[in-house]
Protein backbone atom coordinates (compact mmCIF):
# COMPACT_ATOMS: atom_id res chain seq x y z
CA UNK A 1 0.00 0.00 0.00
CA UNK A 2 2.71 2.46 1.05
CA UNK A 3 6.28 2.12 -0.14
CA UNK A 4 9.00 4.44 1.04
CA UNK A 5 12.13 3.99 -1.03
CA UNK A 6 15.47 5.30 0.29
CA UNK A 7 14.43 8.85 1.11
CA UNK A 8 16.96 11.42 2.24
CA UNK A 9 15.79 14.39 4.26
CA UNK A 10 17.85 17.36 5.36
CA UNK A 11 17.11 20.11 7.87
CA UNK A 12 19.47 22.73 6.55
CA UNK A 13 22.85 21.06 6.85
CA UNK A 14 21.65 18.26 9.10
CA UNK A 15 21.13 14.94 7.38
CA UNK A 16 18.04 13.70 9.27
CA UNK A 17 17.00 10.67 7.23
CA UNK A 18 19.69 8.65 5.50
CA UNK A 19 18.10 6.46 2.89
CA UNK A 20 15.09 5.26 4.85
CA UNK A 21 13.01 2.56 3.18
CA UNK A 22 9.95 0.87 4.56
CA UNK A 23 6.78 -0.77 3.41
CA UNK A 24 3.25 -0.83 4.79
CA UNK A 25 0.94 -3.53 3.51
CA UNK A 26 -2.81 -3.10 3.43
CA UNK A 27 -4.60 -4.01 6.66
CA UNK A 28 -1.45 -4.04 8.79
CA UNK A 29 -0.31 -2.11 11.79
CA UNK A 30 3.28 -1.15 11.11
CA UNK A 31 5.32 0.50 13.81
CA UNK A 32 8.41 2.59 13.61
CA UNK A 33 10.29 2.64 16.91
CA UNK A 34 13.44 4.36 18.00
CA UNK A 35 14.95 6.78 20.47
CA UNK A 36 14.52 10.53 20.63
CA UNK A 37 15.87 12.25 17.55
CA UNK A 38 16.17 9.08 15.50
CA UNK A 39 13.99 10.58 12.76
CA UNK A 40 10.68 8.85 13.44
CA UNK A 41 8.54 11.95 13.26
CA UNK A 42 10.54 13.23 10.31
CA UNK A 43 9.69 10.04 8.45
CA UNK A 44 5.98 10.51 9.13
CA UNK A 45 6.04 14.17 8.24
CA UNK A 46 7.77 13.36 4.98
CA UNK A 47 5.12 10.80 4.10
CA UNK A 48 2.32 13.24 4.89
CA UNK A 49 3.94 15.93 2.77
CA UNK A 50 4.83 18.41 5.50
CA UNK A 51 8.50 18.00 4.62
CA UNK A 52 9.95 17.35 1.18
CA UNK A 53 12.68 14.73 0.79
CA UNK A 54 15.82 15.65 -1.11
CA UNK A 55 15.66 12.41 -3.03
CA UNK A 56 14.09 8.99 -2.88
CA UNK A 57 10.52 8.06 -3.64
CA UNK A 58 7.27 7.56 -1.76
CA UNK A 59 4.57 5.50 -3.39
CA UNK A 60 0.99 5.14 -2.18
CA UNK A 61 -1.33 2.62 -3.82
CA UNK A 62 0.94 2.53 -6.85
CA UNK A 63 1.04 6.33 -7.25
CA UNK A 64 4.19 8.37 -6.74
CA UNK A 65 3.36 10.90 -4.02
CA UNK A 66 6.85 12.30 -3.41
CA UNK A 67 6.68 16.06 -2.95
CA UNK A 68 2.87 16.24 -3.15
CA UNK A 69 1.78 19.02 -0.76
CA UNK A 70 0.25 17.98 2.56
CA UNK A 71 -3.24 19.27 1.90
CA UNK A 72 -3.38 17.15 -1.22
CA UNK A 73 -2.12 14.00 0.49
CA UNK A 74 -5.23 13.98 2.69
CA UNK A 75 -7.48 13.74 -0.33
CA UNK A 76 -5.54 10.65 -1.47
CA UNK A 77 -6.56 8.79 1.69
CA UNK A 78 -3.69 9.37 4.11
CA UNK A 79 -4.47 11.15 7.34
CA UNK A 80 -2.04 12.14 10.06
CA UNK A 81 -2.45 12.56 13.80
CA UNK A 82 0.39 14.98 14.46
CA UNK A 83 2.73 14.70 17.41
CA UNK A 84 1.58 16.51 20.51
CA UNK A 85 -2.02 16.18 19.33
CA UNK A 86 -2.36 19.73 18.02
CA UNK A 87 -6.10 20.09 18.38
CA UNK A 88 -7.66 23.45 17.48
CA UNK A 89 -7.73 24.69 21.06
CA UNK A 90 -10.23 27.53 20.67
CA UNK A 91 -12.71 25.49 18.71
CA UNK A 92 -15.30 23.13 20.11
CA UNK A 93 -14.92 19.36 19.87
CA UNK A 94 -17.60 19.34 17.19
CA UNK A 95 -15.85 22.02 15.12
CA UNK A 96 -12.59 20.11 15.38
CA UNK A 97 -14.25 17.03 13.97
CA UNK A 98 -15.95 19.04 11.24
CA UNK A 99 -12.56 20.34 10.16
CA UNK A 100 -11.34 16.78 9.95
CA UNK A 101 -13.91 16.28 7.21
CA UNK A 102 -12.88 19.52 5.57
CA UNK A 103 -12.25 18.03 2.13
CA UNK A 104 -15.38 15.89 2.01
CA UNK A 105 -18.47 16.86 0.07
CA UNK A 106 -20.82 14.06 1.16
CA UNK A 107 -22.72 15.56 4.09
CA UNK A 108 -24.51 12.29 4.82
CA UNK A 109 -21.31 10.27 4.98
CA UNK A 110 -19.73 12.87 7.22
CA UNK A 111 -22.69 12.68 9.58
CA UNK A 112 -22.45 8.90 9.72
CA UNK A 113 -18.72 9.05 10.40
CA UNK A 114 -19.28 11.65 13.09
CA UNK A 115 -21.73 9.31 14.80
CA UNK A 116 -19.15 6.54 14.52
CA UNK A 117 -16.45 8.68 16.10
CA UNK A 118 -18.77 9.51 18.99
CA UNK A 119 -19.55 5.83 19.38
CA UNK A 120 -15.87 4.99 19.49
CA UNK A 121 -15.06 7.86 21.82
CA UNK A 122 -18.07 8.35 24.10
CA UNK A 123 -16.10 10.90 26.11
CA UNK A 124 -16.03 13.19 23.08
CA UNK A 125 -19.78 12.93 22.69
CA UNK A 126 -20.20 14.14 26.26
CA UNK A 127 -17.97 17.10 25.55
CA UNK A 128 -19.26 18.01 22.09
CA UNK A 129 -19.54 21.75 22.65
CA UNK A 130 -16.59 22.09 25.01
CA UNK A 131 -13.52 23.93 23.73
CA UNK A 132 -10.85 21.44 22.71
CA UNK A 133 -8.15 23.26 24.67
CA UNK A 134 -9.95 22.52 27.92
CA UNK A 135 -9.93 18.74 27.40
CA UNK A 136 -7.51 16.51 29.26
CA UNK A 137 -4.46 15.10 27.47
CA UNK A 138 -6.08 11.75 26.84
CA UNK A 139 -9.26 13.34 25.56
CA UNK A 140 -7.26 15.57 23.25
CA UNK A 141 -5.50 12.51 21.86
CA UNK A 142 -8.88 10.90 21.25
CA UNK A 143 -10.09 14.06 19.56
CA UNK A 144 -7.00 14.20 17.35
CA UNK A 145 -7.58 10.59 16.33
CA UNK A 146 -11.29 11.13 15.78
CA UNK A 147 -10.52 14.20 13.72
CA UNK A 148 -8.10 12.24 11.54
CA UNK A 149 -10.70 9.50 11.06
CA UNK A 150 -13.22 12.06 9.81
CA UNK A 151 -11.43 12.23 6.48
CA UNK A 152 -12.11 8.48 6.14
CA UNK A 153 -8.46 7.59 5.55
CA UNK A 154 -7.25 4.26 4.21
CA UNK A 155 -3.90 4.85 5.88
CA UNK A 156 -3.70 6.48 9.29
CA UNK A 157 -0.38 7.92 10.45
CA UNK A 158 -0.05 8.16 14.23
CA UNK A 159 2.79 10.16 15.75
CA UNK A 160 3.52 9.23 19.37
CA UNK A 161 -0.04 8.74 20.57
CA UNK A 162 1.24 7.73 24.02
CA UNK A 163 3.13 10.98 24.57
CA UNK A 164 2.48 12.49 27.98
CA UNK A 165 -0.34 10.15 28.89
CA UNK A 166 -0.85 8.09 32.05
CA UNK A 167 -0.12 4.35 31.64
CA UNK A 168 -3.77 3.41 31.98
CA UNK A 169 -4.76 5.87 29.25
CA UNK A 170 -1.95 4.60 27.03
CA UNK A 171 -3.48 1.14 27.26
CA UNK A 172 -6.87 2.53 26.36
CA UNK A 173 -5.50 4.45 23.38
CA UNK A 174 -3.65 1.39 22.06
CA UNK A 175 -6.79 -0.73 22.37
CA UNK A 176 -8.58 1.88 20.28
CA UNK A 177 -5.79 1.83 17.68
CA UNK A 178 -6.19 -1.92 17.39
CA UNK A 179 -9.90 -1.50 17.05
CA UNK A 180 -9.56 1.11 14.30
CA UNK A 181 -7.25 -1.28 12.48
CA UNK A 182 -9.77 -4.10 12.85
CA UNK A 183 -12.27 -1.81 11.12
CA UNK A 184 -10.10 -1.90 8.00
CA UNK A 185 -7.81 1.12 8.35
CA UNK A 186 -4.14 0.48 7.78
CA UNK A 187 -1.94 2.08 10.40
CA UNK A 188 1.60 3.38 10.53
CA UNK A 189 2.48 4.03 14.15
CA UNK A 190 5.49 5.96 15.38
CA UNK A 191 6.30 5.31 19.03
CA UNK A 192 8.91 5.65 21.70
CA UNK A 193 6.99 3.25 23.87
CA UNK A 194 8.39 0.22 22.03
CA UNK A 195 6.79 -2.28 24.35
CA UNK A 196 3.25 -1.14 23.69
CA UNK A 197 3.88 -0.56 19.99
CA UNK A 198 5.31 -4.03 19.42
CA UNK A 199 2.43 -5.61 21.32
CA UNK A 200 -0.16 -4.47 18.79
CA UNK A 201 1.88 -4.23 15.56
CA UNK A 202 2.30 -6.77 12.78
CA UNK A 203 5.54 -5.42 11.36
CA UNK A 204 8.15 -3.22 12.96
CA UNK A 205 11.09 -1.08 11.90
CA UNK A 206 13.79 0.25 14.19
CA UNK A 207 15.18 3.66 13.35
CA UNK A 208 18.54 4.83 14.71
CA UNK A 209 20.01 8.25 13.88
CA UNK A 210 18.30 8.43 10.52
CA UNK A 211 18.82 4.85 9.41
CA UNK A 212 16.65 1.73 9.57
CA UNK A 213 18.81 -0.71 11.51
CA UNK A 214 16.40 -3.56 12.06
CA UNK A 215 13.11 -4.75 10.68
CA UNK A 216 10.90 -7.79 10.89
CA UNK A 217 7.65 -8.98 12.34
CA UNK A 218 6.77 -7.38 15.64
CA UNK A 219 7.03 -10.76 17.32
CA UNK A 220 10.57 -11.35 16.07
CA UNK A 221 11.69 -7.93 17.17
CA UNK A 222 10.19 -8.14 20.61
CA UNK A 223 12.17 -11.32 21.17
CA UNK A 224 15.41 -10.00 19.74
CA UNK A 225 18.14 -9.61 22.33
CA UNK A 226 19.40 -6.27 20.97
CA UNK A 227 15.93 -4.72 20.99
CA UNK A 228 15.17 -5.93 24.48
CA UNK A 229 18.35 -4.38 25.78
CA UNK A 230 18.00 -1.09 23.92
CA UNK A 231 14.27 -0.37 24.06
CA UNK A 232 12.38 -2.77 26.26
CA UNK A 233 14.30 -2.37 29.47
CA UNK A 234 16.24 -5.64 29.66
CA UNK B 1 -31.41 27.95 7.47
CA UNK B 2 -34.68 29.80 8.05
CA UNK B 3 -33.26 31.09 11.27
CA UNK B 4 -30.36 32.55 9.39
CA UNK B 5 -32.41 34.42 6.80
CA UNK B 6 -34.61 35.76 9.56
CA UNK B 7 -31.59 37.05 11.39
CA UNK B 8 -30.23 38.55 8.17
CA UNK B 9 -33.49 40.38 7.58
CA UNK B 10 -33.41 41.66 11.13
CA UNK B 11 -29.86 43.01 10.69
CA UNK B 12 -30.87 44.58 7.40
CA UNK B 13 -33.83 46.28 9.08
CA UNK B 14 -31.56 47.52 11.86
CA UNK B 15 -29.14 48.95 9.28
CA UNK B 16 -31.98 50.73 7.49
CA UNK B 17 -33.24 52.24 10.74
CA UNK B 18 -29.76 53.48 11.67
CA UNK B 19 -29.25 54.87 8.19
CA UNK B 20 -32.63 56.63 8.15
CA UNK B 21 -32.06 58.06 11.61
CA UNK B 22 -28.59 59.44 10.88
CA UNK B 23 -29.47 60.66 7.40
CA UNK B 24 -32.58 62.30 8.84
CA UNK B 25 -30.58 64.08 11.52
CA UNK B 26 -28.07 65.25 8.91
CA UNK B 27 -30.82 66.64 6.65
CA UNK B 28 -32.45 68.38 9.63
CA UNK B 29 -29.06 69.92 10.47
CA UNK B 30 -29.10 68.42 13.96
CA UNK B 31 -25.73 66.81 13.19
CA UNK B 32 -23.34 69.56 12.23
CA UNK B 33 -20.39 69.34 9.87
CA UNK B 34 -17.95 68.33 12.62
CA UNK B 35 -19.91 65.26 13.63
CA UNK B 36 -20.79 64.51 10.04
CA UNK B 37 -17.10 64.28 9.35
CA UNK B 38 -16.64 61.94 12.29
CA UNK B 39 -19.54 59.74 11.29
CA UNK B 40 -17.99 59.33 7.85
CA UNK B 41 -14.65 58.59 9.52
CA UNK B 42 -16.27 56.01 11.77
CA UNK B 43 -17.69 54.17 8.77
CA UNK B 44 -14.36 54.27 6.92
CA UNK B 45 -12.57 53.06 10.03
CA UNK B 46 -15.04 50.21 10.43
CA UNK B 47 -14.25 49.08 6.89
CA UNK B 48 -10.53 49.23 7.68
CA UNK B 49 -10.79 47.52 11.07
CA UNK B 50 -13.07 44.70 9.93
CA UNK B 51 -10.91 43.98 6.89
CA UNK B 52 -7.72 44.01 8.97
CA UNK B 53 -9.39 41.71 11.47
CA UNK B 54 -9.92 39.18 8.70
CA UNK B 55 -6.13 39.04 8.27
CA UNK B 56 -4.93 39.52 11.86
CA UNK B 57 -7.78 38.19 13.95
CA UNK B 58 -9.32 35.39 11.95
CA UNK B 59 -6.40 34.11 9.91
CA UNK B 60 -3.80 34.95 12.57
CA UNK B 61 -1.34 36.68 10.22
CA UNK B 62 0.06 39.72 11.96
CA UNK B 63 -0.01 42.44 9.31
CA UNK B 64 0.63 46.13 9.98
CA UNK B 65 0.74 47.48 6.45
CA UNK B 66 -2.94 48.25 6.03
CA UNK B 67 -2.36 51.97 5.41
CA UNK B 68 -0.35 51.05 2.31
CA UNK B 69 -3.30 49.28 0.70
CA UNK B 70 -5.54 52.13 1.74
CA UNK B 71 -3.17 54.53 -0.04
CA UNK B 72 -3.33 52.48 -3.22
CA UNK B 73 -7.13 52.66 -3.20
CA UNK B 74 -7.10 56.36 -2.39
CA UNK B 75 -4.71 57.34 -5.17
CA UNK B 76 -5.89 55.00 -7.87
CA UNK B 77 -9.52 55.99 -7.42
CA UNK B 78 -8.48 59.64 -7.54
CA UNK B 79 -6.64 59.08 -10.81
CA UNK B 80 -9.79 57.43 -12.15
CA UNK B 81 -12.13 60.31 -11.28
CA UNK B 82 -9.81 63.28 -11.79
CA UNK B 83 -7.54 62.28 -14.66
CA UNK B 84 -9.77 59.83 -16.49
CA UNK B 85 -13.15 61.40 -15.63
CA UNK B 86 -14.65 58.04 -14.75
CA UNK B 87 -17.68 57.70 -12.46
CA UNK B 88 -17.14 57.24 -8.71
CA UNK B 89 -18.34 53.61 -8.43
CA UNK B 90 -15.89 52.57 -11.15
CA UNK B 91 -13.13 54.40 -9.28
CA UNK B 92 -13.96 52.60 -6.02
CA UNK B 93 -13.98 49.24 -7.75
CA UNK B 94 -10.68 50.01 -9.46
CA UNK B 95 -9.13 51.05 -6.15
CA UNK B 96 -10.32 47.84 -4.53
CA UNK B 97 -9.04 45.66 -7.36
CA UNK B 98 -5.66 47.40 -7.44
CA UNK B 99 -5.20 47.08 -3.68
CA UNK B 100 -6.34 43.45 -3.82
CA UNK B 101 -3.95 42.59 -6.65
CA UNK B 102 -1.11 44.26 -4.79
CA UNK B 103 -2.09 42.35 -1.64
CA UNK B 104 -1.94 39.13 -3.62
CA UNK B 105 1.47 39.90 -5.11
CA UNK B 106 2.88 40.96 -1.74
CA UNK B 107 1.12 38.20 0.16
CA UNK B 108 2.52 35.30 -1.85
CA UNK B 109 6.14 35.74 -0.75
CA UNK B 110 5.67 37.42 2.64
CA UNK B 111 3.05 35.13 4.13
CA UNK B 112 5.68 32.44 4.47
CA UNK B 113 6.93 34.52 7.36
CA UNK B 114 5.40 34.20 10.79
CA UNK B 115 4.61 36.47 13.72
CA UNK B 116 7.05 39.31 14.27
CA UNK B 117 8.81 38.71 10.97
CA UNK B 118 5.62 39.11 9.00
CA UNK B 119 4.79 42.23 11.03
CA UNK B 120 8.14 43.81 10.13
CA UNK B 121 7.82 42.83 6.48
CA UNK B 122 4.31 44.29 6.16
CA UNK B 123 5.38 47.42 8.02
CA UNK B 124 8.18 47.85 5.50
CA UNK B 125 5.91 47.18 2.53
CA UNK B 126 3.42 49.77 3.73
CA UNK B 127 6.21 52.33 3.83
CA UNK B 128 7.49 51.28 0.39
CA UNK B 129 4.06 51.89 -1.08
CA UNK B 130 3.84 55.30 0.57
CA UNK B 131 7.32 56.39 -0.50
CA UNK B 132 6.77 55.16 -4.03
CA UNK B 133 3.64 57.30 -4.26
CA UNK B 134 5.53 60.22 -2.72
CA UNK B 135 7.91 60.09 -5.68
CA UNK B 136 5.39 59.95 -8.49
CA UNK B 137 4.85 63.54 -9.77
CA UNK B 138 1.82 62.38 -11.80
CA UNK B 139 -0.17 62.02 -8.58
CA UNK B 140 1.19 65.14 -6.90
CA UNK B 141 4.26 63.73 -5.17
CA UNK B 142 5.01 65.17 -1.76
CA UNK B 143 2.38 67.90 -1.95
CA UNK B 144 -0.38 65.34 -2.42
CA UNK B 145 -3.03 64.71 -5.04
CA UNK B 146 -5.26 67.79 -4.97
CA UNK B 147 -8.56 68.73 -6.48
CA UNK B 148 -10.36 65.46 -5.88
CA UNK B 149 -14.12 65.99 -6.06
CA UNK B 150 -16.10 65.21 -2.90
CA UNK B 151 -18.19 62.28 -4.06
CA UNK B 152 -18.18 60.52 -0.72
CA UNK B 153 -21.16 61.20 1.48
CA UNK B 154 -22.85 59.41 4.34
CA UNK B 155 -24.91 57.24 1.99
CA UNK B 156 -21.82 55.94 0.20
CA UNK B 157 -19.78 55.16 3.30
CA UNK B 158 -22.69 53.57 5.09
CA UNK B 159 -23.60 51.42 2.10
CA UNK B 160 -20.04 50.23 1.60
CA UNK B 161 -19.50 49.68 5.31
CA UNK B 162 -22.57 47.42 5.48
CA UNK B 163 -21.38 45.67 2.33
CA UNK B 164 -17.91 45.09 3.81
CA UNK B 165 -19.23 43.71 7.07
CA UNK B 166 -21.72 41.53 5.23
CA UNK B 167 -19.12 40.05 2.87
CA UNK B 168 -16.51 39.43 5.57
CA UNK B 169 -19.03 38.00 8.03
CA UNK B 170 -20.31 35.56 5.43
CA UNK B 171 -16.79 34.66 4.41
CA UNK B 172 -15.93 33.87 8.03
CA UNK B 173 -19.01 31.71 8.45
CA UNK B 174 -18.32 29.76 5.26
CA UNK B 175 -16.06 26.75 5.01
CA UNK B 176 -13.37 29.14 3.71
CA UNK B 177 -13.64 31.07 6.94
CA UNK B 178 -13.34 27.89 8.95
CA UNK B 179 -10.20 27.08 7.02
CA UNK B 180 -8.78 30.54 7.84
CA UNK B 181 -9.54 30.11 11.53
CA UNK B 182 -7.94 26.66 11.52
CA UNK B 183 -4.77 28.27 10.13
CA UNK B 184 -4.80 30.68 13.05
CA UNK B 185 -5.40 27.93 15.58
CA UNK B 186 -2.73 25.57 14.37
CA UNK B 187 -1.15 25.75 10.98
CA UNK B 188 0.35 22.26 11.00
CA UNK B 189 -2.87 20.61 12.09
CA UNK B 190 -4.77 22.60 9.47
CA UNK B 191 -2.38 21.44 6.77
CA UNK B 192 -2.74 17.87 8.05
CA UNK B 193 -6.53 18.19 7.73
CA UNK B 194 -6.19 19.02 4.06
CA UNK B 195 -6.48 22.81 4.32
CA UNK B 196 -4.31 24.56 1.73
CA UNK B 197 -2.85 26.96 4.27
CA UNK B 198 -0.92 29.12 1.80
CA UNK B 199 -4.03 29.60 -0.31
CA UNK B 200 -6.16 30.74 2.61
CA UNK B 201 -3.52 33.03 4.04
CA UNK B 202 -3.12 34.73 0.66
CA UNK B 203 -6.89 34.79 0.12
CA UNK B 204 -7.52 36.52 3.45
CA UNK B 205 -4.69 38.96 2.80
CA UNK B 206 -5.99 39.79 -0.69
CA UNK B 207 -9.57 40.25 0.47
CA UNK B 208 -8.47 42.40 3.41
CA UNK B 209 -6.28 44.54 1.15
CA UNK B 210 -9.12 45.03 -1.35
CA UNK B 211 -11.44 46.38 1.33
CA UNK B 212 -8.67 48.67 2.57
CA UNK B 213 -8.60 49.96 -1.02
CA UNK B 214 -12.34 50.68 -0.82
CA UNK B 215 -11.78 52.60 2.41
CA UNK B 216 -8.96 54.55 0.77
CA UNK B 217 -11.17 55.52 -2.18
CA UNK B 218 -13.89 56.77 0.18
CA UNK B 219 -11.27 58.63 2.22
CA UNK B 220 -9.68 60.58 -0.65
CA UNK B 221 -13.07 61.49 -2.13
CA UNK B 222 -14.20 62.98 1.15
CA UNK B 223 -11.20 65.13 2.00
CA UNK B 224 -10.62 66.56 -1.53
CA UNK B 225 -7.00 65.43 -1.29
CA UNK B 226 -4.87 62.30 -1.05
CA UNK B 227 -1.66 63.04 0.79
CA UNK B 228 1.20 60.59 1.50
CA UNK B 229 1.28 61.81 5.12
CA UNK B 230 -2.21 60.36 5.62
CA UNK B 231 -0.93 56.87 5.02
CA UNK B 232 2.07 56.54 7.30
CA UNK B 233 2.51 53.56 9.59
CA UNK B 234 0.75 55.57 12.30
CA UNK B 235 -2.49 54.96 10.41
CA UNK B 236 -1.75 51.24 10.25
CA UNK B 237 -1.23 51.29 14.01
CA UNK B 238 -4.49 53.18 14.51
CA UNK B 239 -6.38 50.48 12.62
CA UNK B 240 -4.53 47.73 14.44
CA UNK B 241 -5.41 49.36 17.75
CA UNK B 242 -9.10 49.32 16.87
CA UNK B 243 -8.90 45.64 16.00
CA UNK B 244 -7.01 44.67 19.15
CA UNK B 245 -9.18 46.86 21.36
CA UNK B 246 -12.36 45.28 20.04
CA UNK B 247 -10.96 41.78 20.11
CA UNK B 248 -9.01 39.82 17.52
CA UNK B 249 -11.45 37.50 15.84
CA UNK B 250 -14.62 39.45 16.55
CA UNK B 251 -16.34 41.50 13.86
CA UNK B 252 -18.61 43.27 16.33
CA UNK B 253 -15.47 43.94 18.36
CA UNK B 254 -13.79 45.67 15.41
CA UNK B 255 -16.90 47.75 14.79
CA UNK B 256 -17.02 48.78 18.44
CA UNK B 257 -13.29 49.48 18.48
CA UNK B 258 -13.55 51.67 15.39
CA UNK B 259 -16.51 53.63 16.78
CA UNK B 260 -14.97 54.03 20.20
CA UNK B 261 -11.53 55.17 19.09
CA UNK B 262 -12.83 57.52 16.38
CA UNK B 263 -15.19 58.98 18.97
CA UNK B 264 -12.44 59.40 21.56
CA UNK B 265 -10.21 61.09 18.97
CA UNK B 266 -13.01 63.45 18.04
CA UNK B 267 -13.97 64.21 21.63
CA UNK B 268 -10.36 65.05 22.44
CA UNK B 269 -9.87 67.17 19.32
CA UNK B 270 -9.82 70.36 21.37
CA UNK B 271 -7.09 69.00 23.65
CA UNK B 272 -4.62 67.69 21.06
CA UNK B 273 -1.80 67.50 23.62
CA UNK B 274 -3.84 65.12 25.78
CA UNK B 275 -5.26 63.01 23.00
CA UNK B 276 -2.41 60.56 22.68
CA UNK B 277 -1.95 60.36 26.44
CA UNK B 278 -5.54 59.34 27.12
CA UNK B 279 -5.52 57.06 24.09
CA UNK B 280 -2.43 55.29 25.40
CA UNK B 281 -3.71 55.01 28.96
CA UNK B 282 -6.95 53.48 27.68
CA UNK B 283 -4.93 50.87 25.81
CA UNK B 284 -2.66 50.07 28.76
CA UNK B 285 -5.64 49.63 31.08
CA UNK B 286 -7.37 47.44 28.55
CA UNK B 287 -4.32 45.21 28.05
CA UNK B 288 -3.91 44.86 31.82
CA UNK B 289 -7.50 43.95 32.58
CA UNK B 290 -8.80 42.55 29.33
CA UNK B 291 -5.92 41.39 27.12
CA UNK B 292 -8.27 39.55 24.75
CA UNK B 293 -9.96 42.84 23.80
CA UNK B 294 -13.47 44.01 24.60
CA UNK B 295 -15.18 41.11 22.90
CA UNK B 296 -12.45 38.48 22.81
CA UNK B 297 -13.37 36.35 19.82
CA UNK B 298 -17.09 36.41 20.56
CA UNK B 299 -19.69 38.23 18.55
CA UNK B 300 -22.24 40.59 19.98
CA UNK B 301 -25.57 38.81 19.90
CA UNK B 302 -28.91 38.68 21.63
CA UNK B 303 -27.75 35.43 23.19
CA UNK B 304 -25.07 37.39 25.00
CA UNK B 305 -27.72 39.45 26.77
CA UNK B 306 -29.78 36.45 27.75
CA UNK B 307 -26.66 34.92 29.27
CA UNK B 308 -26.04 38.06 31.29
CA UNK B 309 -29.60 38.06 32.56
CA UNK B 310 -29.28 34.51 33.78
CA UNK B 311 -30.98 32.42 31.10
CA UNK B 312 -29.45 30.97 27.99
CA UNK B 313 -27.04 28.21 27.35
CA UNK B 314 -23.70 28.26 25.60
CA UNK B 315 -24.57 27.76 21.94
CA UNK B 316 -23.20 24.66 20.28
CA UNK B 317 -22.48 26.89 17.25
Amino acid sequence: MLKVDSINVYYGGIHALKGVSLEVREGEIVTLIGANGAGKSTTLRTISGLIKPKNGQIEFEGKNITGVPAHHIVSLGISQVPEGRRVFANMSVLENLELGAYLRQDAKGVEADMAQVFERFPRLAERKSQLAGTLSGGEQQMLAMGRALMSRPRLLLLDEPSMGLAPLLVKEIFAIIKDINAGGTTILLVEQNANMALSIADTAYVLETGRITLSGTAKELSQSEAIRKAYLGG
Amino acid sequence: MRDLTKRDLLSLAACLVIYAAVQGLITLDVIGPFWQLNIVLICINIILAVSLNLINGFTGQFSIGHAGFMAVGAYLSAVMTVKLQLPFPVAIAAGAVAAGVLGFIIGLPTLRLKGDYLAIATLGLGEIIRITILNIPYVGGASGFMGIPRYTNFTWVFLLMVFTVFVIKNFINSSHGRACISVRENEIAAEAMGVDTTKYKVLAFTLGAAFAGVAGALFSHYFYIAHPASFTFMRSFDILTMVVLGGLGSISGSITGAILLTFISAALASYPEWRMVIYSIALIVLMLYRPQGLFGNKELSLKMFSRVTGGGQRGAA
